[in-house]
């Protein structure tokens, strides 16, 4: 088992015919990712990798039943490609692509409260994984193992090392999932805690969280209620200064809250061991 | 949503734009500012003196905290702005050399209001935020009164509705001022749809004693991941920003780069990476120089520019590289490395990091170049800060 991406689940790729569309498509195809069709406006009625290319998400929807969407189209065109997938019925929208204008994404997120189906997760995200099964995104698969440790992060890079970190200790995952760096984002760590939890072949769970915002004091809040899963948390970016800004539009200490410490103390507080390395998270879930 | 304080303020990757500019673009939007004029040298001050009469001479600079450095001084006379500009024009203002200043008459002040709006990251929503008690600290007043400041929550596509306005300015007990105020609060907003403001603050909104509503100040951010759609504001303001002269070298080579105050470079891919391999390097005893996001794979000439700019910077005693590939190749990373070593005649020590697929045979390369490869993150932190201490001036 696993969350949000199983066996069964029929995937589009928006942006299919581009360069990261096509090259990530294959990837995703080659892992056994059930890709069946992909949407390129004006494309419609090709093929491409071997699947139908579509001129609009609805009547990729229509010919292929598809439920997922991986969208891999540049930032001025990302936003409607979100709302697009979510008003053709995508229950699963990953969208990878860095460098969404904020208040677009605001904008966005306004328009999907009128499609309470519509999971996004990202933008500016590595998507998810579900080792052995299949992927959308970018997570590379040598990282993975099939397995029971549920895994969430903000950044990019960091789970990947986390992800290798715990593969080669033998703890595989069940899936993996990359949030995304941004401030402004579809899913939250709160909301994916929920689906681990609700899993039944996750039995661990590792929260990579950094500074900035705070969705890690919530999910720790939710954590903290109760929870049957065995969870390790890491914050990065403790030795980062105030008001220094480090790249992830995300990554930055603002108020009280926010800070790795106010981090690390929520989860602390919930019961969650707080690893002070990435090495250690595997020395405290074993 | 947080009940007491403000929610979490964001702090984005944003252009802040000074004092004068910010103002320039509030006048645009509609809103009244004071009469001023922008000096590079003292005579100009001094020449704006005699026109404006007596005006606050203030330092460009985009931090705050300037009036308590000593960055804004009253003048009276051309010959006293002349001094004050003098004085304050080259200063440094937390790190910032102040390029110019910006001489505005001063006004009549009946009553101060703070209005601004900022992201809030957890809401996924802009806010609005008016309060009766301005000029002082906001975040100050938010902690001591969280009651006093009024918050809205605009629909972000067809922004505040009138209702919504004045309900805002008498929840903030600024009845009495609704009219004014209210088109005031409209005329800010229009930054968000039509410029991507992600933060603006006017603090303080004076009311004169002639009932006129003023922007005492400003503060505008423009979201950097817009810049592609006001190509106007960059050609007009991109090139007064001064700064560390690291991070304005990085940001020619559109790199991710903070400066930092300690002795190890840093390089990373990706940002969450990086904080950590910061994190580890201060474990080991050590200092970051730099924080330096190279984002996703690892191509040579990126690999070049981010060394070079971190080679810039005196203070550096060694390098730490922490790439992890996920579908890069370790023996590609590796020889553009050496590459951009050698084009750079580096002459402190470089611990490299780096995970991927051919990982072993990068690190053979890596080897046999004399860089020292670290078999995983903490191993490669501690033998980068023990290499920087060998290396130390003693």
């Amino acid at each position: 088992m696993s969350i949000l991406l199983d066996a069964s689940t029929r995937v589009i790729v928006q942006g299919i015919t581009g360069r990261e569309g096509s090259f990530h498509t294959e990837q995703m195809q080659s892992l056994g990712t059930r890709v069946v069709g992909g949407t390129s406006p004006g494309k419609g009625g090709s093929t491409h990798l071997g699947v139908p290319v579509f001129n609009t998400v609805a009547e990729a929807v229509a010919k292929t039943e598809a439920t997922a969407s991986g969208i891999f189209v540049p930032p001025p065109f990302a936003p409607d490609a979100i709302m697009e997938a979510a008003a053709a019925g995508i229950t699963l929208i990953v969208c990878i692509t860095e460098g969404i204008p904020i208040q677009d994404m605001i904008r966005v997120k306004d328009f999907l409260r009128g499609y309470p189906a519509a999971r996004l997760l990202g933008p500016n995200c590595p998507g998810l994984i579900t080792p052995g099964v299949g992927k959308i995104g970018i997570i590379p698969q040598r990282i993975t193992r099939p397995g029971h440790v549920g895994l969430v992060s903000r950044s990019g890079t960091l789970t990947y090392e986390v992800g290798s970190a715990l593969s080669a200790a033998g703890l595989g995952q069940s899936t993996i999932v990359g949030i995304g760096g941004d401030p402004v984002l579809g899913l939250s760590f709160a909301d994916v805690v929920q689906l681990f939890e609700q899993d039944r072949d996750t039995t661990q769970l590792v929260v990579i969280g950094e500074i900035g915002g705070s969705d890690e004091e919530r999910a720790a809040e939710l954590l903290g209620r109760g929870s049957r899963l065995k969870a390790v948390a890491f914050i990065s970016g403790r030795t980062a200064p105030e008001g220094k800004r480090m790249g992830h539009a995300g990554a930055i200490i603002s108020g009280n809250r926010g800070t790795a410490k106010s981090k690390e103390e929520a989860f602390r507080r919930a019961g969650v061991a707080v690893a002070e390395t990435t090495d250690e998270i595997v020395s405290l879930l074993n | 949503m947080c009940q007491r304080g403000l929610p979490a303020l964001v702090t984005l990757l944003a252009v802040k734009l000074l004092e004068y500019q910010a103002k320039e673009v509030l006048a645009s939007l509609g809103i009244t500012i004071p009469p001023g004029r922008v000096a590079r040298t003292p005579e100009e001050a001094a020449q704006a003196c005699s026109v404006l009469g007596p005006v606050a001479v203030k330092a460009q600079v985009p931090v705050g905290g300037r009036g308590k450095a000593g960055g804004i001084k009253l003048a009276q006379t051309p010959e006293e702005a002349r001094q004050a500009a003098q004085r304050i024009i080259g200063m440094d203002i937390k790190g910032f050399k102040v390029p110019l200043v910006y001489c505005e008459s001063a006004l009549e002040i009946e009553r101060e209001i703070y209005l601004g709006f900022t992201v809030d990251r957890d809401a996924r929503a802009n806010i609005l935020m008016l309060s009766a008690k301005g000029g002082m600290d906001i975040e100050q007043v938010a902690e001591e009164s969280p009651e006093s400041i009024a918050r809205l929550y605009p629909n972000p596509w067809r922004g505040p509705l009138d209702f919504e306005l004045n309900g805002l300015v008498f929840e903030a007990g600024l009845g009495e001022l609704a009219r004014p105020l209210a088109a005031v609060i409209k005329k800010l907003h229009r930054a968000i749809p039509e410029l991507d403001a992600v933060t603006a603050e006017i603090n303080p909104l004076v009311v004169t004693k002639s009932g006129e509503v003023v922007a005492g100040d400003a503060k505008l951010e423009i979201d950097d991941n817009a810049a592609w759609r006001h190509k106007e504001l960059e050609t007009r303001y991109g090139s007064v920003l001064e700064g560390d002269p690291y991070e304005v070298e990085a940001k020619k080579r559109s790199l991710t780069y903070v400066s930092l105050d300690g002795e190890v470079g840093i390089i990373g891919n990706g940002a969450g990476l990086c904080m950590s391999t910061l994190d580890l390097v201060q474990r080991a005893g050590g200092r970051a120089a730099n924080f330096c996001d190279i984002g996703g794979g690892a191509r040579a000439e990126v690999v070049e520019n981010a060394l070079s700019v971190i080679l810039m910077n005196p203070r550096v005693r060694g390098v730490l590289m922490n790439i992890f590939g996920g579908i890069t190749r370790g023996d590609e990373v590796a020889r553009g490395l050496v590459m951009a070593r050698n084009n750079l005649g580096m002459k402190v020590p470089l611990v490299v990091r780096m995970s991927g697929t051919r990982e072993e045979e990068g690190r053979a390369i890596l080897k046999e170049n004399g860089i020292e490869p670290g078999a995983n993150a903490w191993e490669a932190a501690q033998k980068i800060v023990e290499l920087t201490r060998a290396a130390a001036p003693s």
